[in-house]
């Protein structure tokens, strides 16, 4: 597949002096669902907001659809529909008009049946008339979802858009997400919740510190990094690891109610079978087995742990 | 040019003067009913004339052109300052759009606003005073250019503004006095010789002085003067707001 937006060592200092982007390059394939995770102050937003114009590069490449964001900037930022993170809507007007004003403002001609169908998937229809104040948080949301994409574009950014919602609506939120990515539509979706990216993430990036530590394949990732966990609990506790053990790097768990085994899912044999065996020998009897993979947030806060203990060194 | 966007920002702005409809049509009636009563009638029993035209029809252009520029700089600062205020303006700095369009939108909008306003007042002077127009298509283009200026300069005031006081500001601390001072309601002849000289700094004197031309034939400073300093003061400040879009000043970080 083809890249839809390329960014190349995006740079962003602030007035202050505060660099925000450390030089991030990033290529997204059309058609994807990309998470940005990164935990606050990372740079997600500054990220999304230069893509889409809303701040000035310090330098880099932005290139949408094969337009440059500064020197092309019409045909770039018509093809960006952005979901803000913050609620940024007029109290007083009402959902249709201002749905109806995003597509104008992108200087498509208006087109009822396209907004209805929009409003319609986000289940505001029946909300149309209805002022935005009088709307609760989640339809606000709905809302500022409807305006990004009354323009038909083909790359939405989702700027953590389920901050602060309610489980229920979150899982509408990748509903919507999914349906999106079907119709063909990229998404960048930033977020600091782990089990949003790897619920709904095709690729995951992970930002910290205004540099991009890797993008990869969530799938991939989770495997690369992923290590899993075998507990072996115990009838009777144990004090020491028995040395018949030792070769198995186990440790105590529970209070020597169990024993802990870490192994790696993409080794050819996972030494199961002779750990296994080797605490039969030892006398040793088996209550019960339980495994368990590490999650995506493990691998995060990993790599952000990781990347901060680089940045003290440095 | 981006036609449908520049339209679609129009439209908004007018809505929300729609929505508003009713205060924006009394207050200005209710005022000029107000500045009538007391200066025209009260006031301006006692002073017969000012240089040969009725009191009461004399405070006329200086009437439309006070309410004409505190609505312009009220309509186009609070305008832009609004979505700035809710966040909304993310919208208008991500579309693509360039700076002149927004502008042509927010201010088209807020002039068309004043304009209306300033029409109302005219047609509510016109039932106290006889009023007779010598140069109609002067008078328009003085009306229109000051609604555009000012509106323009509300513009600026709008994204300067980091919130409602100083939004209030401008229009409070400069330009009521400077428009009090330019001659709205007397002739500038009518001040000592050092103060006639110190107010022709003042930029609205022009302004009065060449709108009140359009209607009595008669004006402070010459006509050409008072059409250089509106266009030169509109130049100005697309200048301004060129540089504000250029740079991003407190509308992009």
């Amino acid at each position: 597949m083809a890249a839809i937006l390329s960014i190349r060592d995006l740079r962003k200092t602030y007035d202050g002096g505060f660099q925000a982007l450390k030089g991030v390059s990033l290529e997204i394939e059309e058609g994807e669902i990309l998470a940005l995770l990164g935990p606050n102050g990372a740079g997600k937003t500054t990220l999304i907001s230069t893509i889409c114009g809303i701040t000035t590069a310090t330098s880099g490449v932005v290139s949408v659809g094969g337009f440059d964001n500064v020197g092309q900037f019409r045909q770039a930022r018509a093809l960006i529909g952005l979901v803000p993170q913050e609620i940024t809507l007029e109290p007083f007007t009402k959902v249709l008009d201002t749905v109806t004003f995003s597509r104008g403002l992108f200087g498509k001609p208006a087109d009822p049946a396209l907004v209805e169908e929009v409003l319609r998937k986000l289940s505001l229809w029946e909300k149309r008339d209805s002022r935005i104040m009088d709307l609760s948080g989640g339809m606000k949301r709905r809302v500022l979802i409807a305006k990004a994409l009354a323009h038909e574009p083909r790359i939405l950014f989702l700027d953590e858009p389920t901050a602060g919602v309610d489980v229920e609506l979150r899982k509408d939120m990748w509903e919507i997400v999914w349906e999106l990515k079907a119709d063909g539509v990229t998404i960048i979706l930033t977020t600091h919740y782990i089990e949003e990216a790897e619920a709904i993430a095709d690729r995951v990036g992970v930002i910290t510190g205004g540099e991009l530590l890797l993008v990869e394949e969530k799938e991939q990732l989770m495997a690369r990094m992923g290590q899993k966990q075998l507990e072996v609990q115990l009838t009777a506790p144990v004090e020491v690891i028995p040395a018949a053990l030792a070769q198995h790097n186990l440790q105590i768990v529970n209070g020597g109610d169990a024993l802990l085994y870490t192994y790696d899912t993409r080794a050819e044999r996972t030494g199961i079978t002779t750990l296994l065996n080797d605490v039969a020998e030892a006398g040793l009897v088996l209550a019960d087995v339980q495994t368990r993979e590490s999650s995506l947030e493990d691998i995060f806060v990993g790599l952000v742990s990781a990347g901060a203990a680089s940045e003290d060194a440095a | 040019m981006n036609w449908t966007a520049v339209a679609t920002i129009y439209k908004a702005e007018m809505a929300r003067f729609w929505r508003t409809f009713l205060q924006s049509f009394i207050s200005p009636v209710l005022s000029t009913s107000l500045y009538f009563v007391v200066f025209g009638s009260a006031i301006g029993s006692r002073i017969q004339e000012v240089d040969g035209v009725e009191y009461g029809a004399f405070i006329v252009p200086g009437l439309v052109m006070l309410s004409v520029i505190t609505q312009s700089i009220s309509n186009a600062s609070f305008g832009i300052y609004f979505p700035k205020f809710i966040g909304n303006i993310y919208e208008i700095l991500s579309a693509p759009i360039n700076f002149l369009e927004v502008v042509a939108g927010f201010v088209g909008a807020a002039a068309t606003k004043s304009l209306f306003i300033g029409t109302v007042i005219l047609c509510t002077a016109s039932l106290f005073v006889d009023l007779s127009v010598q140069h109609p298509l002067a008078m328009v283009a003085f009306l229109v250019l000051t609604c555009l200026s000012f509106s323009l300069m509300g513009f600026i005031i709008g994204i300067w503004a980091g919130n409602f006081e100083q939004l209030q500001l401008v229009p409070l601390l400069v330009v009521t006095p400077l428009v009090f001072l330019g001659g709205s309601f007397y002739s500038i002849s009518m001040l000592p010789p050092v103060w006639q000289t110190i107010t022709l700094f003042n930029p609205v004197v022009y302004l009065v002085s060449g709108f009140r031309w359009a209607f009595f034939g008669q004006a402070d400073v010459p006509v050409l003067l008072s059409l250089c300093a509106i266009g030169g003061f509109t130049l100005a400040c697309v200048g301004v707001i060129w540089w504000i879009f250029k740079t991003g000043w407190r509308i992009r970080a």
